[in-house]
């Protein structure tokens, strides 16, 4: 028997990418490809001062500048949309000041935007910029978080009174008398620094008001067009009816280009203000200080346990700098929240406490980046308890076989408040020391000792909150919507076209939605066109974020697609005087299943549908274009799972790390493409080596940002990684009909811990530590040499 | 105005072979390469990612050689062939590559695939072979944040050993 709710073959296949050869033959459309007619272009001036009293702006000799049609600053900007309050509502004691568009008596951080130029070249519009005189007055800088919470520190919004924007507690069990009665104790202090999610194309869009109907359309760069849509309407006070904003392709988002930039909101008010479109496209230095950055976490923590190896408790300190406001929208108390609720969530222990605080600091917002606080939370689990395996003399194999959640205690509730359902720790793991020759590795890594090469393996088991339903967003008053949804259509000559609310900036997920879409309903891949990432013309939906894409809005393809074929097959039924049951899509064509024989195609349901609907019983109801919305209305989050091994050799005389070998083995519930699903992991574990060998903003002591080039921060390039060996193991998703759960930030979230893990495996022979990401050369050699003292 | 003004604004005539055409432009002096092709020539599969040298997006082929378009000005380009990836695609000379590229998923958001398959097609040109580091290092002037350089090396690898064979 065909059920329509389980589709087969193509859901699961290795389908290439159906975009890439328009993306690789230099077709694609990225925002900065696109010219409107009448269009400008903008360039920020913005503040060379991490905190600086502005005393006047004179804009005159940029107004006069070639090509320029305008000069704003925050007097016309500002005017035009009221401030933003980055306080998610349902974190108590969360605070923030307002943040303005554009600065106006005070800058507080370097590259916050104080005016915009429009020209008629970008060339123009820099060129002018270097014309905008601001006489500014520095104030003290808060430059890190020590600072901000010094006693005494000046507040840098003094309203607030202190630096503190949230401080939170959590306390499960006894871990104090847990931490007094426990044999073995291993505590550790870890820095990680503030860093980038680096998107190849920056940030960027095109702001098209029409002052003639009175309707905004952006192409914007971003993950999620209907936030921004709704962003747009409510600040700027434009009925949400008359808002479009489409996604172009997309050079890369990773969380980065999910935020809400008030020097994009700025740009959108100047087009408005002139009735033109105009683009913004940042460059690389605007890009280093204005895109939402990362990280900046400085965690004490440590971990209690019995002789025998069991896990008493854990605590986790946690203080994070989140730059000078609240991220709008998205707030920027997520990573602290998520390190102390995820920390040592695959283990099975009693007794937890952890706080964490998010400072204000005089530096830009941070704000989403792939993972969020997911990789530091896997750090802290796993190198405490590889350091507490090692202590007790226990193979760390072994020890996480003893301490993982067994299958017999789901679904459970951890101690962080995380719920386990359907993960996968064991399998995962023993997948992985397959894959990975463990045995064979630790053989190797033994006899290398002992000729002074110093090589390590790290494991880290992590779980992943994927695809989050309304409980997440909904209470905190952000308009941020869970749910995704999907227009099918057969279109008259039998091909159908789709129409999401998703986005895609190379995850593949277009491909996975056609997929599922050709699954459904018993058609070719090739037979289905897939559209997204614009908000005029698919059913409401929240794009592309918190990997969702796949396990909601291909739910709602799912359930779309197999609504559609219902119709299709009512209407084959009535032409062919066929019982509906006893029809079924096979390749294409309406078959009855009892004689096997093919009925009618779909390019003749599409002609009698649209053209011919007189041929049909005049109370027949003909849809063949049907949309279907899904949400997971009762969940978080699906909770997907992994495990990944680091094969790293430290060079003890020169610092450097080299990644020799990386697997992983990933839990994202139903695999609907391993071909895309495996990149992404790797993708995701390429972002993971270079946050921790790598990637780091750094600061003069008065906040100003030091290496804002690619050729000063360091990212990792071909060389700089191993292969990388992907492994699955797929339990569903129970709540959904498709049964996929996320996949997007596994790669990175493992890949932190694994490598962190690794190189301090490395180093255990020597007695040395490095705590401090990334790892740098200095770092590494420092850590040495401290050992050897 | 201030002293500032109009560096590099002079016009600059130049004539270059363009993806195999003969062209006569007046150029800005100033005007790099990439903004040429993309602004003035509307070839915009040639991307912008850093405009200082170092994540090869920009990447072209000049005189057949692998180039950075950003640092690079549009006035260089006079007397000299450039091939971007509009007319390497439509030539063919990629397709084998970007057939490889396809099937191994080697490339998530595509910008920085221009260049990276242009660099990898100046390498399987030079027909040498190249073990797998090699390639790493060969590889390592373009920046792709997306994919893990796996799935990129190992279609540069498949047509490599087709093209080298045994050659070293």
């Amino acid at each position: 028997m065909t059920s329509s709710s389980t589709p087969v073959s193509a859901i699961g296949a290795r389908i290439p990418r159906r975009e890439l050869k328009r993306l690789l033959s230099g077709h694609g459309r990225y925002v900065d490809d696109i010219k409107l007619p009448h269009m400008l272009h903008a360039a920020f001036v913005r503040s060379p001062h991490a905190h600086a009293k502005i005393i006047a702006i004179d804009t005159t000799d940029a107004r006069i500048a070639p090509g320029v049609a305008a000069v704003f600053t925050a007097v016309e900007i500002n005017a035009r949309c009221e401030p933003f309050v980055g306080v998610a509502l349902h974190r108590p004691g969360h605070r923030s000041a307002p943040l303005p568009l554009l600065a106006s008596d005070r800058a507080v951080w370097q590259g916050q935007p104080v005016a915009i130029v429009v020209a008629e070249t970008r060339a123009e519009a820099e060129d002018a910029a270097e014309l905008v005189a601001i006489e500014w007055e520095a104030l003290p800088v808060i430059g890190n978080e020590q600072e901000a919470i010094a006693a005494g520190a000046p507040a840098i919004h003094a309203e607030l009174g202190d630096n503190i924007a949230f401080d939170f507690s959590l306390n499960h069990g006894d871990s104090t008398r847990a931490f007094a009665e426990a044999d073995v104790v291993i505590e550790e202090e870890l820095r990680f620094a503030r860093q980038m999610a680096m998107t190849l194309e920056a940030r960027g869009l095109i702001a098209d008001f029409n002052p003639g109907d009175e309707t905004l359309t952006v192409i914007h760069a971003h993950q999620s067009p209907f936030q921004m849509q709704e962003i747009f309407s409510h600040q700027l006070k434009i009925p949400e009816h008359k808002v479009r904003v489409i996604a172009p392709d997309i050079g890369g988002g990773f969380g980065m280009k999910l935020n809400v930039y008030v020097d994009e909101i700025a740009t959108v008010v100047a087009s408005m203000i002139l009735g033109r479109p105009v683009k913004l496209c940042v460059d690389r230095l605007e890009s280093f200080l204005s895109d939402a950055q990362a990280r900046d976490h400085h965690i004490k923590c440590r971990i209690a346990l019995k002789k025998t190896g069991e896990i008493l408790a854990m605590e986790v300190d946690d203080i994070a700098a989140i730059g000078a406001y609240g991220m709008p929208m998205r707030f920027n108390v997520a990573e602290g929240m998520m390190a102390i609720t995820m920390a040592g969530a695959p283990y099975r222990f009693e007794n937890y406490k952890a706080r964490t605080r998010s400072v204000y600091v005089n530096k830009n917002l941070i704000g989403m980046y792939r993972g969020v606080g997911m990789p530091l939370a896997c750090v802290v689990s796993e190198l405490l308890t590889d350091f507490a395996a090692e202590k007790l003399g226990i193979d760390t194999v072994e020890f996480k076989r003893r301490n993982y959640w067994p299958k017999s205690a789901l679904p459970c509730v951890t101690p962080g408040g995380q719920r386990l359902e359907t993960v996968s720790f064991h399998e995962c793991l023993e997948k992985l020391v397959q894959l990975m020759d463990y045995e064979g590795l630790r053989k190797e890594q033994r006899e290398l000792r002992e000729r002074g090469v110093y090589r390590g393996i790290g494991i880290a088991t992590f779980c992943e909150q994927t695809a989050y339903g309304p409980p997440y967003y909904g209470p905190s008053g952000a308009s941020i919507s869970t749910q995704d949804g999907c227009t099918v259509r057969l279109e008259p000559s039998g091909m159908v076209r789709c129409i999401t609310s998703l986005t895609d900036q190379g995850q593949g997920t277009l491909t996975g939605v056609a997929q599922i879409i050709a699954a459904t309903l018993g058609v070719s891949i090739d037979d289905v066109s897939v559209v997204g990432g614009d908000s005029s013309i698919s059913p409401y939906g929240g794009g592309a974020w918190a990997s969702r894409g796949t396990a909601i809005g291909g739910e709602a393809a799912l359930r779309a697609g197999n609504m559609l074929k219902k119709n299709i097959l009512a209407l084959a039924s009535t032409v062919t005087q066929t019982a509906p049951e006893e029809l079924d899509i096979v390749d294409g064509h309406v078959v009855n299943t009892q004689t096997g024989h093919n009925v009618a195609s779909l390019a003749d349901v599409g002609r009698i549908g649209y053209f011919r609907q007189d041929t049909l019983p005049k109370d027949f109801d003909v849809q063949l274009s049907v949309s279907a919305s899904f949400v997971a209305n009762d969940k978080v989050y699906y909770m997907a799972n992994g495990v990944q091994a680091s094969y790293v050799e430290v060079d003890c005389d020169t610092g450097f790390i080299k990644i020799l070998g990386q697997w992983a083995v990933d839990d994202c519930g139903r695999v609907i493409n391993p071909l895309l699903v495996d990149e992404q992991v790797r993708g995701g574990i390429v972002q993971g080596i270079g946050s921790v060998l790598f990637e780091e903003c750094l600061y003069s002591e008065d906040a100003n940002l030091l290496n804002g080039t690619l050729a000063d921060y360091v990212l990792p390039m071909a060389y700089d990684v191993p292969d990388i060996f992907v492994g699955h193991v797929e339990t569903p998703e129970t709540s959904t009909q498709l049964g996929a759960k996320g996949i997007g930030e596994a790669g990175l979230i493992g890949a932190m811990g694994a490598v962190w893990v690794g190189v301090n495996d490395a180093l255990k022979p020597l007695g040395a530590k490095v705590l401090h990401q990334p790892f740098t050369p200095e770092r590494v050699l420092d850590a040495l040499a401290l050992a050897k003292r | 105005m201030s002293e500032l003004d109009l560096i590099g604004d002079e016009d600059v005539e130049i004539e270059t072979t363009l993806n195999g055409s003969t062209l006569k432009r007046r150029v800005k002096a100033r005007q790099h390469l990439a903004d040429f092709l993309r602004q003035e020539m509307e070839l915009t599969g040639t991307h912008l990612g850093c405009e200082h040298g170092i994540c090869g997006a920009c990447t072209v082929l000049i005189d057949g050689r692998t180039a950075r378009g950003c640092l690079t000005l549009a006035a260089q380009a006079s007397g000299r062939t450039v091939d971007t990836i509009e007319g390497l695609s439509q030539s063919g000379k990629l397709a084998e590559l970007q057939k490889e590229f396809i099937e191994r998923n080697a490339a998530q958001c595509g910008f920085c695939s221009s260049g990276m398959l242009l660099t990898a097609y100046e390498l399987v040109s030079e027909g040498k072979k190249l073990s797998r580091a090699e390639i790493r290092e060969y590889m390592s002037g373009n920046m792709c944040r997306c994919t893990g350089y796996h799935a990129i090396i190992d279609a540069v690898e498949a047509v490599l050993t087709r093209v080298a064979g045994g050659k070293r």
